[in-house]
């Protein structure tokens, strides 16, 4: 298939999700619009004709548990092999723990908490075009957090580390620069010798990293060789490789000369003066500058591209790592990125299956969705929330801005407003609850009233 | 066309010393122009060879060279008694008609204008690089092949252990979660399905033209069944009017129903098929004839047929200029987007000439040379990988697979002439292949094939040009370049390097700009330039001595197709009477004549000309698709007449633009290595 294999890192159990993920429900399996997140990752691979994947979970079992759903999910449509890892060994050691399995020329690797429409097929092509080493998937992010509710300075924080600060080259390819996670309130510092390669750097904060990446696979495999106190890709792997693009140690090993051996290409002298003479490979002043530079053939040699690719503003992209974004995607996936549910709408904006039951004077506005089975007594109403399937739920229920997953309980008078509830939770009569999370199997006494709080059984 | 010519021969000056001419040598007999042109483009080569005394002959070749010591023979071939002309060519006073030279020309082959110890340093120069090649072609394809099964069977291994990886040690084990039922490659499977697809798409218009061709053939029965009638039966029916008649009852049927395109192809299916064998063959006879024409866009049937073959997605821009209706026409800026995000279902090509097709689009990869090489390398990975379907020839099955490669490439951008000659070389390679070779010895030796095309033909072409241009430049020297040419690049950073001093001027045009990289590079060598755009032509030419060009493709009747504005610097510098050298590599030429630039062209996107950077304000023109009145084009290439090139340098020595027809006559065969 092009040469590209396909790595899909579903995760485990994570901590950041902590009352929303169990040892039963992995962050793989978390629904949204009821729908394993895993499966919006797997249908993105599935559309572009990539059906050999590789999906890395951590933990035995909730490997077995996505492995599980995986094949009843998918049978005859993709060829999926599931590799469980141990748990907080990070993305870098969940490749490390795949990549001798990996032999093709480039390896894609997708996060699986990913829920976009942005082909894959572009990042693909992207790094093919420019022989790149690394080529990440950058986009904008969407809107976070419900805006009529004021955000509070948790919320703030969370949107903070979503983006990343990223240098770009004027073409806007090439990566130059890239601050992750706890780097981002830092200063920045970015290195001379590649501001004056570039001659101009744009920086930007208005991206996100989405966790999509195509790699170099011997590239890949060498760092992850030699670096073994690399924890995560994004956070150490990607900026490793866009920090030392111009003094490339990977590429001294020789190992770019075996490479372009192994591809049929000419022999690397060769190759380095039809590079220069025919600028084969140069969009920008990049390279041209490179050229410049009084560097002996083999200091060229030893530079490596890493590059990007910017998806258009008008693609979905997101990602499931926070409760937050959790309630988010929830929300567009019915809402605003609806082409990505793979539901049809009826004429009111919303889907109600047909098995479930509405008592009287109950509504259900637009943008939500009422799953199967479930059922509603008389005088409720639903605004821009989703329920699962097979619950059951009183009469005189307010649900708004929520998430309502499968086979809960939720008597009369209940008032429900931006929060997650999860399976099997019971929510006696009466109870408020703002900005909550339950955890599964939780039961909420008659009556109570909760305000940001995640709630789960001890 | 005569109103044009006119003027010119008497504009043209008679001046035209280009290397061939001793100084002191007297004119030959002159002849007239058309003459001269006549001989060489019409006589064939026969009678030109065997009159080696006469004067008439135009230009003498040197014997054929054997094609694989080619590029260390031409170097190292002894010094030609040439005497190279000190004179400045500018302020020539040898007269000499233009078409016709000095029998002491008849070196031009082997005009070597190096000193003998520079040649010496050239051969060690090369004698480096022959071995390196000598290595690709011995390394064969097995160490490709044997990493493979081993981490496959690794893997094969692991997954029957089953799910105890876990662990301390970081390696895991596999766990097949879903497997596909149609076991051995889906994806084959599915490519087949979809190739399936696509020709049940491709055989429904040609339903609808045979029932088009029934109809003519009904229409034509029942006339000849008329002039039948007419004659009231006097004559025998002759056997074809025989056939015609139940042609004609089924047709009268047929008019009767009212379904018209389905209808003919159930009821007569006999007379079609009598009928195709007729009408083929004259039209297959007639495209023998025919050199393959090229595909013109404004043939509405055609265009629909290739957009349903089509990998590349399309649209066609709105406001297309009429002129140029031939030319395919489309919106720029959807096809990369389109082709990246179809990446993955680009099955059948082959990776890296998916790779080629991208950088092609996206402009990664411009320039003659570079789009050549770039290609030959991705059709020389493809062969490696190569392998030849059961019951297949790997002569016809090769032959049909670059084909498809290089329709995609198209579909990417219009092929260069100079990638059409590459071309139809490897594709001659392919079908010279000898029987006997088995597959990996063909694949092999096609893989060398190419390897030594680029390095003969391009890399080592270019330094003979670089050595034969260099001695035209002097110390003092004003040189102008136009745009970006690699070999003209080539010339001045080997002229700055033995130590000439001369200046240089670059002129550049919008929308690309190439010439500023060129400038960036030549500067940061230490050269001294000067920058200017093309519309301070004339301002500048006064202080040129000598113009170097460089050129996409160099046409038999003289003409030079470069890029544009190319032509508007050669006729600036003709006027001016600055010495016009193009600088092109010989597997670059073509047999085509062409007079203008329209009927064969490249268009670009038109909206980087309402572009201008760095004056964002100047947006004049946004939304100019809207306007209907308005059309904007933006042409690659054009065409300089034969008139204003004083010289072409290639790798056979310098000449006259005149004696293009003889290098593509004598030296195709040796270029293609038919």
């Amino acid at each position: 298939m092009m040469d590209f294999q396909v790595v899909v890192l579903a995760g485990g159990t994570a901590k950041k999700l902590a009352p929303l993920v169990s040892k039963e429900v992995p962050k793989a399996l978390l629904p949204v619009a009821n729908r394993p997140v895993l499966s919006y990752v797997l249908e993105l691979l599935e559309s572009s004709n990539l059906k050999d994947l590789i999906v890395v979970v951590e933990g035995e079992d909730a490997a077995l548990r996505v492995g599980g759903w995986i094949s009843g999910a998918y049978v005859d449509r993709l060829h999926v092999e599931v590799a469980a890892v141990p748990e907080d060994v990070g993305t870098a050691g969940a490749l490390r723990a795949v990549a001798h399995h990996l032999t093709a020329n480039d390896v894609l690797i997708v996060s699986g908490d990913l829920v976009s429409d942005v082909p894959p097929g572009a990042v693909a092509a992207t790094h093919r075009r420019h022989g790149a080493v690394v080529t990440t998937l950058l986009c904008y992010a969407p809107v976070s957090g419900p805006s009529d509710t004021g955000s509070s300075a948790g919320k703030d924080k969370v949107k903070k580390s979503r983006y990343n600060i990223v240098g770009l080259d004027p073409t806007r390819q090439l990566l130059l620069h890239i601050a992750a996670g706890a780097e981002v309130e830092k200063d920045i510092r970015v290195q001379k010798n590649i501001l004056r390669a570039v001659g101009q750097l744009e920086i930007r904060a208005d991206l996100m990293d989405a966790h999509m990446y195509a790699f170099k696979r011997t590239v890949l495999q060498d760092v992850l060789d030699q670096k073994d106190t690399f924890h995560s890709i994004r956070q150490d792997v990607l900026p490793y490789l866009v920090r030392t693009q111009l003094r490339s140690e990977i590429s001294a090993n020789g190992l770019h000369k075996v490479e372009d051996n192994a591809n049929g290409r000419v022999s690397s002298q060769n190759y380095v003066t039809w590079m220069s003479q025919h600028r084969e490979i140069a969009p920008s002043a990049y390279q041209e500058l490179l050229a410049l530079s009084p560097r002996s053939p083999e200091n060229a040699l030893r530079t490596h591209k890493c590059c990007a690719y910017i998806a258009s503003k008008s693609k979905y992209c997101a990602r499931l790592n926070s409760i937050q974004a959790f309630s988010d995607i929830n929300r567009d996936v019915v809402g605003e990125a609806s082409h990505l549910s793979g539901y049809s709408f009826s004429s009111q904006n919303n889907i109600i299956h047909p098995s479930a039951e509405l008592g009287s004077k109950t509504t259900v506005g637009p943008q939500c969705m009422l799953a199967e089975g479930s059922q509603m007594g008389d005088k409720c109403s639903v605004k821009r929330s989703i329920i699962g399937r097979h619950c059951r739920i009183g009469s005189n229920v307010k649900i708004v801005n929520s998430v309502v997953m499968n086979h809960v309980t939720i008597e009369d008078g209940c008032l429900v407003q931006g929060s997650v509830i999860c399976s099997n939770v019971h929510l006696q009569e009466r109870v408020v609850l703002k900005d909550c999370q339950i955890g599964a199997g939780y039961v909420v006494t008659s009556g109570s009233e909760y305000k940001s709080e995640p709630l789960a059984r001890k | 066309m005569d109103l044009r010519r006119a003027p010119r021969t008497v504009i043209d000056p008679k001046v035209r010393q280009v290397g061939f001419v001793t100084p002191g040598a007297a004119p030959p007999p002159a002849r007239s122009h058309s003459v001269a042109t006549d001989a060489c483009s019409t006589s064939p080569p026969a009678p030109d060879l065997s009159l080696p005394g006469s004067s008439i002959s135009p230009v003498m070749i040197p014997p054929p060279r054997h094609a694989s010591a080619d590029g260390l023979s031409s170097l190292t071939r002894p010094a030609a008694a040439v005497h190279v002309p000190a004179s400045p060519l500018r302020h020539d006073t040898v007269q000499i008609p233009i078409g016709s030279y000095n029998p002491s020309e008849i070196l031009l082959g082997s005009s070597p204008m190096i000193s003998p110890s520079s040649r010496l340093d050239a051969g060690s120069e090369f004698s480096d690089e022959v071995p390196t090649s000598a290595w690709l072609s011995r390394r064969g394809s097995g160490k490709f092949a044997s990493s493979f099964p081993a981490s496959s069977g690794e893997m094969m291994a692991m997954k029957t252990t089953g799910g105890g990886g876990g662990g301390n040690t970081p390696k895991s084990s596999l766990t097949t979660a879903s497997v596909v039922k149609t076991l051995p490659g889906v994806s084959e499977k599915d490519g087949g399905a979809l190739i399936e697809m696509q020709n049940e798409g491709t055989s429904k218009p040609q339903k609808q033209k045979t029932s088009k061709a029934e109809r003519r053939a009904i229409q034509e029965a029942q006339r000849a069944a008329k002039a039948a009638a007419k004659e009231a039966g006097g004559v025998k029916p002759s056997a074809s009017s025989g056939g015609a008649i139940p042609a004609l009852k089924q047709g009268k049927v047929v008019k009767h129903s009212p379904q018209k395109k389905d209808g003919p192809q159930v009821t007569a299916p006999v007379t079609t098929s009598e009928k195709k064998v007729v009408d083929r063959l004259p039209e297959k006879d007639r495209k023998k004839d025919v050199p393959h024409p090229r595909m013109q866009f404004d043939d509405k049937h055609r265009v629909e047929k290739a957009k349903r073959r089509a990998v590349v997605n399309q649209s066609e821009a709105r406001n297309r200029v009429e002129l140029f209706r031939h030319l395919p026409q489309y919106i720029h800026g959807t096809q990369l987007p389109d082709l990246e995000s179809k990446f993955f279902q680009l099955d059948p090509m082959h990776p890296s000439v998916c790779k080629v097709g991208l950088q092609y689009l996206s402009g990664d990869i411009s320039g003659g040379n570079a789009r050549c090489i770039a290609m030959l390398l991705a059709f020389k990975e493809a062969i490696g990988d190569y392998t030849t379907p059961p019951e297949k020839a790997l002569v016809r099955d090769l032959t049909a697979k670059i084909s498809s490669y290089v329709s995609f490439l198209i579909e990417c951008r219009p092929l260069s002439i100079s990638m059409g000659n590459a071309i139809r070389f490897l594709k001659n390679r392919i079908a010279k292949l000898p029987h006997t070779l088995s597959e990996s010895e063909a694949k092999s030796s096609l893989q060398s094939d190419i390897d030594r095309f680029i390095n003969e033909k391009i890399v080592i072409a270019d330094k003979v040009i670089v050595r034969h241009a260099v001695t035209k430049i002097r110390d003092g020297d004003v040189l102008l370049t136009y745009g970006s040419s690699s070999v003209v690049e080539m010339i001045f950073l080997y002229a700055h390097e033995l130590g000439k001093h001369f200046r240089v001027v670059v002129v550049d045009s919008r929308p690309n700009l190439e010439g500023q990289a060129l400038l960036r590079r030549l500067v940061a060598k230490g050269l001294n330039c000067t920058y200017t755009h093309i519309n301070a032509i004339s301002y500048i030419m006064h202080e040129v001595t000598r113009v170097f060009l460089g050129a996409s493709s160099v046409l038999s009747n003289g003409t030079v197709y470069s890029r544009v504005g190319t032509a508007c610097v050669a006729m600036a510098a003709h006027a001016f009477q600055v010495p016009v050298l193009i600088c092109c590599e010989a597997y670059k030429f073509h047999e085509r004549v062409q007079l203008d630039s329209i009927c064969s062209n490249e268009l670009g996107d038109p909206d980087v000309i309402s572009m201008v950077p760095g004056r964002k304000y100047l947006n004049h023109l946004d939304n100019w698709a809207d306007n209907e009145n308005l059309q904007l084009l933006n042409l690659t290439y054009d065409a300089t007449p034969s008139d204003y090139v004083s010289m072409i340098i290639t790798d056979y020595g310098m000449l006259p633009p005149t004696s293009v027809p003889v290098i593509v006559r004598e030296y195709r065969r040796e270029h293609l290595w038919i």
